[in-house]
């Protein structure tokens, strides 16, 4: 049985997305540490896109995977 | 140099750990040779889509990460107006002729159409073109690793000597494509394909945005006008720059079973049309991700050994930062190339240094992106070369067992044996070569380049077939053999058109362009010369195998709903793109 590839990448994002806005939000206090990516804490918000990004396609994931194992079952039942 | 931190190292493993998982479980599913070689043949059009881009990223990634810092602004038409119409070219025409064939290989379906011969000679050109692109995408990887000083310290803590240290940055990404390919089979990759392209997205995006946004849009500009070899601006350049990645990139994209296998798994005809029109989608902005931060790395300022003093309390302060001599001669963050027995930075002809381009986009990574993102950038770079050489592995074990090994009664089960030991030779031929490019100075590049060059006279012999009901096996054979000669010497078609005064392309690419098209039109010529002195096949035995106008339906949906549409705006939106730097 195949499956759909957008579960692993969904859940992939949305840990390392998770991570990231955490180191983010750990370091807000640091400017020194942003200092390289011109005072921006793009580790906070470039971890909410990634969150944003890894739910939306786990949610793709998951239906997808639903119409997968239904059209299975059909062709079984046939 | 910086070191990786431990929020690095997590983000690389838990990248790692996905890769691996997103094969693991197709374990399941992995029932015989058409689920291990062709994914099934049940894959959705997007996902196929998806993969054929980054499988075109990923094998061609070593040239395109140094094409940038060389050739400036006309990297953009090279790369884009080179690779989308081929792919629109792939989608509308040549795709549906391949999959109708039913073949399960590029090979194959020469093999159907023209014989045994022709199938073992572009078997065999895959076979050594393949191993040379994986050997080239660990090489270029570990090189970059290398020149980037990351791995430094638990290279030395794990006592490993520096001149082993290319081996040991190489192992890890060998040995997680062998996993994962192993384990997975096409499909394995085709799942990876998929998820490093997010990953290079995720992890050079923000390298674009906060590259253009510190340097300026307009000094972006300025530096791709001054870039290396650009010769020229104006019409007649980005003309010049759009036909010669288009001789370049038509074989590899529509010819190369390395980019072509992944459509080939579509569940069905309509979709295999579709996945390299979503492909070529992606690619209109996909080259932009490595060559922006390339031109922002030469943009940058040079840096320079400096002392800067400081007074604190009464207290002076002398902070030396040194520079070595080989970034210093460079331009911007890109080093110059350096002698790998002196040390010292090589110089061109002209005076001036001669630039590492390829490290040009990892320098501006490595500059922009704070401890935390810096393991999803370096993420991408790894899977930008695990993606090459999965892409090229999986070719090398479907064409070794399907084509050239071919077990008697196509017994199932020894095809996968097969296909997997030449997967797991494959990756050690990739191995050994890329580490004897390390100890002797292999061009690695060169070759893999001219092998790729060869795939001009095999998309030749396959449009003849496909389109010209005529042409005969003998015919293709010879004409084969006559058009990779010819390709394979560059100077000698160059020796005869260079002297041509219209054309002044970028030196190093002019003969090897020279040599593509001569072996194209080498190829048509004497096929369709000797298929009229040779007898044809009966016109019952190609319904399947060539295009015939009279099978096609006439078109149900409405205009604005058919692939043609769409492949027009999308080759539109293309020529837009190539001018973002006019």
């Amino acid at each position: 049985m195949f499956y759909d590839v957008r579960i692993s990448i969904g859940m992939m994002f949305t840990l390392i997305g998770t991570i990231l806005t955490a180191f983010g939000l750990g370091s807000r206090s640091h400017p020194a540490f942003y200092a390289k990516s011109l005072g921006i804490n793009v580790n906070l918000w470039w971890g909410l896109v990634l969150v944003v990004f890894g739910v939306a396609v786990l949610m793709l994931g998951r239906r997808g995977q639903m119409e997968m194992e239904n059209s299975m079952k059909k062709r079984n039942k046939k | 140099m910086s070191n990786l931190a431990s929020a690095d190292w997590l983000i690389l493993i838990i990248y790692c750990f996905f890769a691996l998982s997103a094969s693991l479980s197709l374990r399941p599913a992995m029932t015989g040779g058409r689920a291990f070689f062709e994914a099934g043949r049940v894959q959705p059009a997007w996902l196929c889509g998806l993969a054929m881009a980054f499988a075109g990223l990923g094998v061609q990634a070593p040239v395109i990460l140094g094409m940038g810092a060389r050739f400036g602004w006309a990297s953009v038409p090279f790369a884009v107006l080179g690779g989308v119409p081929s792919l629109l070219f792939l989608g509308l025409v040549l795709m549906p002729v391949y999959y109708a064939s039913k073949a399960r290989t590029l090979p194959e379906f020469l093999g159907l159409r023209f014989g045994g011969g022709t199938r073992w000679l572009a078997a065999m050109l895959l076979l050594v073109s393949s191993a040379a692109g994986a050997a080239l995408s660990l090489y270029t990887m570990a090189r970059i690793f290398a020149a980037l000083h990351l791995f430094d310290q638990p290279m030395r803590a794990a006592h490993i000597a520096p001149s082993w240290s290319f081996a040991a940055l190489m192992v890890v990404p060998a040995a997680l494509v062998l996993a994962y390919v192993l384990v997975g089979g096409l499909a394995g990759s085709i799942h990876n394909h998929a998820m490093q392209l997010c990953v290079v997205v995720a992890g050079f995006l923000p390298v674009v945005l906060l590259g253009v946004k510190q340097v300026g849009w307009s000094r972006v500009k300025a530096a791709a006008f001054s870039a290396g070899a650009a010769s020229g601006n104006g019409f007649g350049a980005f003309a010049l720059a759009a036909v010669l990645g288009l001789v370049f990139s038509v074989g590899f994209w529509c010819a190369d079973f390395r980019v072509v296998q992944t459509a080939m798994t579509a569940k069905d005809a309509a979709s295999a049309r579709r996945a390299p029109l979503i492909a070529a989608a992606l690619w209109l902005l996909l080259p932009l991700l490595l060559i922006v931060p390339a031109l922002v790395a030469l943009a940058m300022p040079t840096p320079h050994t400096a002392i800067a003093v400081h007074n604190e309390n009464g207290v002076i302060y002398h902070e030396i930062a040194v520079v070595s001599p080989a970034e210093e001669a460079g331009r911007g963050l890109v080093p110059a190339l350096s002698d790998p027995a002196t040390g010292e930075p090589l110089h061109a002809p002209d005076g001036g240094s001669r630039l590492d381009s390829a490290l040009a986009a990892p320098r501006a990574l490595l500059h922009f992106l704070p401890v935390g993102l810096l393991g999803l950038g370096l993420a991408a770079l790894l899977a930008c070369a695990m993606g090459g050489a999965a892409a090229s592995i999986t070719a090398f074990g479907a064409v070794f067992a399907r084509d050239l090994y071919r077990p008697k009664n196509e017994d199932d089960r020894r095809t996968v044996s097969a296909g997997r030991w030449a997967i797991v030779a494959g990756i050690l031929i990739a191995f050994g070569l890329a580490c004897a490019a390390f100890c002797w100075q292999w061009k690695l590049e060169t070759a893999a380049l001219a092998f790729t060059r060869l795939n001009a006279p095999l998309l030749a012999t396959i449009l003849l077939g496909a389109f010209w009901r005529r042409a005969t096996g003998r015919a293709a054979l010879v004409g084969l053999v006559a058009g990779m000669a010819v390709s394979a010497l560059p100077s000698l078609p160059a020796g005869i058109f260079g002297a041509l005064a219209f054309f002044r392309g970028p030196n190093d690419l002019a003969p090897g362009a020279w040599a593509t098209a001569t072996g194209f039109a080498v190829t048509l010529l004497v096929t369709a010369a000797v298929s009229l002195c040779t007898v044809p096949r009966a016109e019952t035995e190609l319904t399947e195998l060539a295009h015939s106008p009279a099978k096609r339906r006439p078109a149900k949906s409405a205009w604005w709903k058919r692939l043609e549409t769409l492949a027009v705006v999308i080759f539109l939106a293309a020529i837009a793109v190539s001018l973002i730097f006019v």
